[in-house]
């Protein structure tokens, strides 16, 4: 199967025949974050790049088709407008926190990036509770837009992210319910061995309805987490002008547009992780035919095509729901998805239990 | 029955969203019909009615038919045009009123078309073009009647 650890190995010996062995980790994880920082600045331009053709194509409109080639450069030219523009801080504002906030939520995204497999071999640090860190580390982002609006001494940005905080709050219950119930299928929080458990089949086949159930949970939780719409409430663009980020601009309003994209590249990542198989390609029980044409595929391919899909059906639903009052969203969270995802852990421990998943 | 209900409630929901899910995705696979208009390279052919701007006609022979009597500045609600007289010297030696220069507040103007209306000879009318952004306001004041244009023969 193709995989990168050649390439790590290769790097890991080059840099340690002439290095200690304190400098040659220093210099890998200088590599390392090289790498995480210009991922997330491509993912940057990807995303908002296919966010604006899908919502067009979906509202039957072109899309930014002037500047390159189908206006492909588009957010390169909006990202060069953003850096050269004024980086404001409104009179009374708590300055440190203020800038301090955008920053933040780049660096709890930049953290949950850690324990993600990207291919075989290719993962940054495979900690044996890696599914367990990524919920806990996720719900720090709501301290950074809770510190943005609260240091913009403006009462939009202040009810924006007050109500950013309630609803991230109660969708990570439904999200850390969903995610149990494939843990309960793999017996373990560790990524690489969720991902290989799904070797003959991924766990949203494997595990039939208590798995698709939690899927369709995830996915809605997700959405809400990531304070996009439907769930948009955060930044109510028609009450609270943009939430909790009202009172920024130039570079630190980009870091926050930027952290939104790559909060979603990183659900998705988790979502593709645990319900299809993360960088296994789609095989089939025992078909040792069909099983090896599937692994001509790099697990790169397969990873970022599912997170792709994974990301096309949020902007999906981006594109089609109307947004929920805040009412509304905490009714679906307590009343409906969280009763329906304890229920479903019930379900799946059972399956779990009598064996009845492949 | 509670939870026959809930679970109704449940699935009535998830089937109207797939309905709307079902109708984007059709128009995100089907991209053919394209309801904008791609403005600069496609223009739009406006109906006949539409106002852009207030233009005076002259023939080929740089004649306008405007008299200088004033009856649109008076017509106009919101002091759009400002007309200058001039006492031009008849053959005979008689005094009589002309048009000197037409001043013509594009800025003002809300394409109301009443000067139009009160025009007795029909010499303004209302134009098409409605590009008329600038970037200094002053450029918005124009003056219709062109340079060394005259009064038609045999109009009064």
């Amino acid at each position: 199967m193709f995989s990168l650890e050649g390439l790590k190995n290769t790097i890991h010996y080059t840099l340690s025949a002439s290095l200690g062995t304190t400098s040659t980790l220093l210099v890998e994880m200088l590599i390392v974050g090289i790498c995480v920082i210009s991922l997330f600045a491509v993912l940057g331009l990807v995303l908002v790049f296919m966010e604006r053709k899908v919502s067009a194509y979906m509202q039957i409109r072109l899309g930014p088709n002037r500047v390159g080639f189908q206006g492909s450069l588009q957010t390169v030219a909006d990202t060069l407008k953003l850096v050269v523009k004024e980086g404001l801080v409104p009179n009374g504002a708590d300055k440190f926190l203020f800038n301090f906030a955008p920053f933040l939520v780049m660096i709890v995204a930049m953290l949950i990036m850690a324990p993600i497999a990207f291919t075989k071999g290719l993962q940054m640090w495979d900690l044996n509770i890696g599914v367990l860190y990524v919920t806990a580390v996720s719900s720090i982002s709501v301290i950074g837009i809770l510190m943005a609006g609260w240091a913009s001494n403006n009462k939009y940005s202040l009810l924006g992210a007050m109500r950013s905080g309630a609803q991230i709050v109660s969708y990570e219950l439904s999200a850390g319910l969903a995610i149990l119930t494939i843990v309960i299928f793999t017996e373990s929080l560790q990524i690489s061995k969720i991902v290989e458990s799904q070797q003959t089949g991924w766990w949203l086949f494997k595990a039939h309805i208590p798995a698709v159930i939690a899927f369709i949970i995830f996915i809605i939780a997700v959405t809400a987490e990531t304070n996009r719409a439907p769930f948009d409430l955060a930044e109510a663009e028609s009450e609270l002008t943009a939430g909790f980020h009202t009172e920024y601009s130039g570079m630190r309003f980009a870091l926050f547009f930027l952290a939104e994209y790559v909060n979603i590249f990183i659900v998705c990542a988790i979502g593709s992780t645990l319900f299809l198989g993360g960088w296994m390609p789609f095989h089939i029980g025992h078909w040792s035919a069909f099983n090896h044409v599937m692994d001509f595929i790099p697990g790169i391919v397969w990873f970022f095509g599912k997170i792709f899909f994974l990301i096309f059906v949020i902007m999906w639903f981006r594109w089609t729901f109307p947004r929920l009052r805040i009412d509304q969203l905490l009714n679906l969270e307590w009343k409906y998805l969280l009763p329906i995802s304890m229920f479903n852990l019930l379900l799946a421990t059972v399956v779990a239990i009598m064996g009845w998943h492949f | 029955m509670f939870i026959v209900d809930y679970i109704k409630t449940v699935f009535g929901g998830v089937k109207s969203l797939l309905v709307g899910m079902n109708r984007t995705g059709y128009y995100f696979f089907h991209h053919k019909e394209i309801i904008t208009q791609q403005y600069p390279d496609v223009k739009q052919v406006l109906p006949e009615r539409f106002r852009g701007e207030v233009v005076m006609i002259h023939d080929e022979k740089n004649e306008h038919r405007c008299t200088g009597c004033t009856a649109c500045e008076l017509a106009c609600p919101n002091a759009t045009i400002k007309i200058v007289t001039k006492f031009d010297i008849t053959p005979e030696g008689k005094k009589k009123k002309a048009l000197d220069t037409f001043v013509y507040h594009l800025e003002l103007c809300t394409m109301c078309n009443l000067c139009i209306e009160a025009c007795p000879t029909g010499a303004i009318k209302m134009d098409q073009t409605f590009e008329h952004s600038v970037y200094d306001r002053s450029l918005l004041i124009k003056i219709l009647n062109k340079p060394g244009s005259k009064l038609m023969e045999g109009v009064e």
